[in-house]
C-alpha cells in the first residue's frame, strides 16, 4: 500500500515496539476468536457469543483448521457456495461494514460532552460530504469557534486536551469514558497541569496547529477518531505535539493509536499518554526526535 | 498550439496545457481539493475538446514539469523512442484514441507505437476516452512477465494472495496463505504487508512464505511489502525475497516522500539481480494509485491522472514483474464514490497497459468512502473483462490488517469460472496435481485449508 514518508514509519515503529514491551495487545490480538471480529462492541454483540467454529464441511484436518483459524483474526475457514461465499459469511461482513460507516456519519452525543465537561467549537468542515473530501477545512476553526477559544480557554497551558470525533464518533463515544479519567489520572501522577479542555467537531489532526497558534500551549494532546476499519469501528488515536503552531510537520507529532477494546486498552493508554507528554515537556521535542 | 475553443454557446480559454489536462479528466475529489477541476460539465467538454485537436508533439514540446527541474520526467524523456515518435507525432490526440481502438490495430501495432509515447501522451489519450473505451483498448494488449512462471497471457486471470496479519504472526499469515491456495489463488505472487518495517521481521515473513513455496513446491513466486532499504537489508542478512517491492510516485518530490529516488530503485535493482531468488527477468512489484502526489504535496498542480502516468513511466524503466494500482486506498479526498473509482480503475489499467506494464488492480476501498463491496464486484467484472493481468485475494475481501476492503479469494475463483479466465498455465498445472482444481474449475476438495497441514 502507499507507505507514509520514511520519517512518520521510523516513528511508528518506535511506537509499535514500545507498545509490544509495555501492552498486552498483541496477546489479545491472537486470543480474539476468528469470527468476533466486532471487539469494539460490548458483550450484548450476539456474534461474539457464537464465536462460530469453522465452517468448512469435511476438512482433512478438523483440529488444524480449528487451530489455524484460532492464529489470525483474517476471515479463513469460511468455506463456499459454488464459488461463493456462505450466506452468513457474506452478510456478518456486510455488517461489519455497515457498523464502520454508520460511524463515520455518527455524531457524539451532547450528554457524552456534558458528562465530561467538554463545550464545543466547529471546524470550517460544513457538512460530512465536505468534511470527507475537504481535510484542509477540518483543519481550521470556524470564527466563531476561535472566539469562543479565546473567551473561555486559560492561555498558556502545560498541558491543553482536545477531544475530536475525526473519522468516528463511535470511536470517542466508545473510548471517552476510560481514556479521559485515566488521562486525567496520569497528569496529576506526572505532576503536570491542564488547561481548559473542549470538543472539536469536524476536526483534522491538523488542527492541533490552529489551536496551538490560539492558547499557545506547551504540549496538545488530541483524541480523535480514526478511520473506522472492520476489526473496529470504534479505534481513537491520541495525537501529541510539543508546542503546536501552524505549519507543524507531520513527523513533529508523536501519535498512540489503535485505542480500542482488543487494540491498546483505553486505560493503559490514558496512562501512557501522561507519561509520553512528561517526556516531550522533559526533552522540549515531540515526534521523531523524541527519545521514548 | 490552441487553448480555445466555442461549445454551447460559450468561448472557453485555456491557459495552458496543465489546465486543458486537469480540467479534461472525468470529475475527481483529489482534482476539486487540489484546486484544478472544471468548474462544470461544459467547462469539462470544452477542455476534452481542445484536447483531442492538440498534437502529440504539442505535448511533448509543453512539458507539465520540465525535465530540467525533475527525474521522473528525465525518464520519460529519455525513454522515448525517438523514431517511433517521429511517424506520429503529427497525430492528435483524437486520431491516437481511434488509432487504438480501429479494428486493423491489434497488440503488435500498439505494443509499437507504444514506445513513441510519453505517459501524458498516454494520459491525454485516457481523457477522451470513455470506460468501455478503455477497456476494449487494453483488451488488445498482452503484456506477458516472468519471474518464477509467466503470467499476463489471455485468458488468464491470476490472483496475489495477501495473507496479512495485524501482528505479523507467521503462523497467521502461514494460515492465511493455505486457504488462498486452496482457492487457486497465489499465481501472480504471494505478497505479505508487514505491520513491523524491520530487516529481522521481513526477512522471517519472506522465509517463512518461501519454506511453503518449496515445501509444497508452489510455481509462484515470494515478495514482502516493506519499504524497499529494509527488503535490501532483508536481503542482505539471508532473506530470500524471488521479487522486491516499491510505492512509487510520478514526481521526483512525491518519490522522495516515500523516501526512494531513482538511483536508490537502480541500487535495489542491482542487489534484487544479484542475490534475490526469482529467476526473472522479470524482478520488481511496483504499486501506485492516483492521489499520492498531491497528499505528499509533490503534484505541480498536475491532475492526478496524468500523475498516474508517469508513475508507470518510471515503472516501465524496470521491466517489473508486477504492478498494482491501489485504486481506492488512499481515500474520498481524492476518489470519493464508487463511480471515481471505476473510473480511475479502468484509467490506471489502460494507461499502465499501453506503457506495456504487466498490470493488475487493487480493487478496493476505505470506510469513509461512498462505496460498497457492490462497487467491487462491478469494477473486478469490469477489468476481467478489460483482461487485468491479476487482482488481489484477501479473505472475504478484509484485510485485517491494512483495515480496508478489496477482492476476496472467493472473487477471484468467481471470475475465472464467469467470465472464463484460468490461472496462469504453470499454477493451474500444480492446482490439478494437488487436486484443487479440474478443467479450469474448483474441486469439492477446494477450500479446505487443511489440503497443506
Amino acid at each position: 500500500m502507499m507507505k507514509q514518508p520514511i520519517d512518520l514509519q521510523e516513528l511508528t515503529d518506535r511506537i509499535m515496539k514500545e507498545l509490544q514491551e509495555r501492552l498486552p495487545q498483541r496477546e489479545s490480538v491472537r486470543q480474539e476468536s476468528p469470527h468476533s471480529r466486532e471487539s469494539a462492541v460490548p458483550a450484548e454483540a450476539p456474534f461474539l457469543e457464537e464465536a462460530p467454529s469453522p465452517m468448512v464441511p469435511k476438512p482433512q484436518s478438523p483440529e488444524q483448521l480449528e487451530e489455524w483459524c484460532a492464529s489470525t483474526p483474517a476471515r479463513i475457514g469460511v468455506w463456499r457456495a459454488g464459488t461463493r461465499p456462505l450466506t452468513r459469511a457474506m452478510l456478518k461482513f456486510r455488517c461489519d461494514h455497515a457498523a464502520a460507516v454508520d460511524s463515520v456519519y455518527g455524531e457524539v452525543k451532547r450528554e457524552t460532552l456534558e458528562h465530561f465537561g467538554l463545550f464545543s467549537v466547529d471546524t470550517q468542515y460544513g457538512n460530512i460530504e465536505n468534511y470527507l473530501k475537504r481535510p484542509d477545512m477540518g483543519r481550521v476553526l470556524t470564527d466563531q469557534g476561535t472566539e469562543k477559544l479565546l473567551a473561555e480557554c486559560r492561555r498558556n497551558p502545560q498541558v491543553q486536551i482536545v477531544v475530536s470525533d475525526g473519522l468516528s464518533a463511535n470511536a470517542i463515544e466508545r473510548n471517552l469514558p476510560d481514556v479521559y479519567p485515566a488521562l486525567l489520572d496520569s497528569l496529576q501522577a506526572n505532576g503536570l497541569n491542564s488547561g481548559t479542555p473542549f470538543f472539536v467537531k469536524g476536526g483534522r489532526v491538523a488542527v492541533m496547529d490552529h489551536i496551538g497558534e490560539l492558547l499557545q500551549p506547551e504540549v496538545l494532546v488530541l483524541l480523535i477518531g480514526e478511520r473506522p476499519g472492520l476489526v473496529s469501528s470504534a479505534s481513537m488515536s491520541a495525537y501529541m505535539c510539543y508546542r503546536p503552531r501552524k505549519g507543524m510537520m507531520e513527523s513533529n507529532r508523536t501519535v498512540l493509536s489503535n485505542i480500542h477494546q482488543g487494540g491498546t486498552p483505553p486505560v493503559e493508554a490514558g496512562a501512557h499518554i501522561g507519561t509520553l507528554l512528561r517526556n516531550m515537556l522533559e526533552q522540549q521535542t515531540s515526534g521523531v526526535k523524541l527519545v521514548i | 498550439m490552441n487553448l480555445k475553443t466555442t461549445l454551447l454557446g460559450h468561448t472557453y480559454q485555456f491557459r495552458d496545457l496543465k489546465e486543458i489536462m486537469a480540467k479534461a479528466n472525468e470529475e475527481k475529489a483529489g482534482d476539486q481539493l487540489a484546486g484544478i477541476a472544471a468548474e462544470n460539465a461544459k467547462e469539462r467538454m470544452a477542455a476534452k475538446w481542445v484536447l483531442s485537436e492538440l498534437t502529440l508533439e504539442q505535448i511533448r514540446e509543453n512539458p507539465l514539469l520540465p525535465p530540467e527541474q525533475d527525474e521522473i520526467s528525465r525518464v520519460i524523456e529519455e525513454d522515448l523512442n525517438k523514431k517511433i515518435y517521429a511517424e506520429i507525432r503529427h497525430w492528435s490526440v483524437a486520431e491516437l484514441r481511434e488509432y487504438l481502438l480501429s479494428s486493423t490495430t491489434g497488440a503488435d501495432e500498439i505494443r509499437r507505437v507504444s514506445r513513441g509515447l510519453t505517459s501524458e501522451m498516454i494520459a491525454a489519450v485516457s481523457k477522451v476516452m470513455s470506460n468501455l473505451d478503455l477497456i476494449q483498448a487494453a483488451a488488445k494488449i498482452e503484456v506477458i512477465t516472468h519471474c518464477n512462471i509467466s503470467i499476463g497471457q489471455k485468458g488468464v486471470l491470476a490472483g496475489r494472495a495477501q495473507p496479512n496479519h495485524p501482528a505479523d504472526d507467521v503462523n497467521g499469515i502461514r494460515a492465511s496463505l493455505f486457504e488462498a491456495l486452496s482457492y487457486g489463488i497465489g499465481d501472480a505472487v504471494i505478497g505479505i504487508n508487514p505491520v513491523i518495517d524491520t530487516a529481522d521481521s521481513v526477512k522471517a515473513i519472506m522465509n517463512m512464505t518461501k519454506d511453503v513455496i518449496n515445501r509444497f513446491q508452489i510455481p509462484t513466486q515470494n515478495c514482502v511489502l516493506a519499504h524497499i532499504t529494509t527488503q535490501m537489508r532483508a536481503i542482505r542478512q539471508g532473506g530470500h525475497a524471488d521479487l522486491v517491492f516499491q510505492s512509487i510516485a510520478g514526481t521526483e518530490a512525491g518519490n522522495r516522500a516515500f523516501g526512494i529516488d531513482l538511483a536508490l530503485l537502480e541500487e535495489a535493482d542491482a542487489l534484487a539481480h544479484s542475490e534475490g531468488t526469482g529467476a526473472g527477468p522479470n524482478i520488481w512489484y511496483f504499486e501506485t494509485g492516483q492521489g499520492s502526489e498531491l497528499s505528499g504535496d509533490a503534484h505541480y498542480g498536475m491532475d492526478q491522472v496524468t500523475l498516474e502516468a508517469r508513475c508507470y513511466g518510471l515503472a516501465r524503466r524496470f521491466k517489473p514483474f508486477i504492478v498494482n494500482t491501489v485504486v481506492g486506498f488512499i481515500g474520498p479526498e481524492y476518489l470519493y464514490d464508487g463511480k471515481q473509482v471505476t473510473r480511475a480503475g479502468l484509467e490506471d489499467h489502460f494507461m499502465g497497459k499501453l506503457h506495456q506494464l504487466p498490470m493488475g488492480v487493487d480493487v478496493c476501498y476505505t470506510n469513509h468512502m461512498k462505496v460498497d463491496q457492490n462497487d467491487m464486484d462491478n469494477l473486478a467484472v469490469l477489468l476481467g473483462t478489460a483482461g487485468v493481468n491479476f487482482i488481489i485475494g484477501v479473505p472475504m475481501a478484509d484485510d485485517c490488517m491494512l483495515n480496508y476492503q478489496s477482492t476476496s479469494y472467493h472473487d477471484i475463483a468467481t471470475l475465472r469460472e464467469t467470465l472464463g479466465l484460468r490461472p496462469a498455465p504453470a499454477f493451474e498445472k500444480w492446482l490439478e496435481k494437488m487436486g484443487i482444481m479440474s478443467g479450469g474449475r474448483l474441486t469439492a476438495a477446494a477450500g479446505d485449508a487443511t489440503l497443506f497441514a
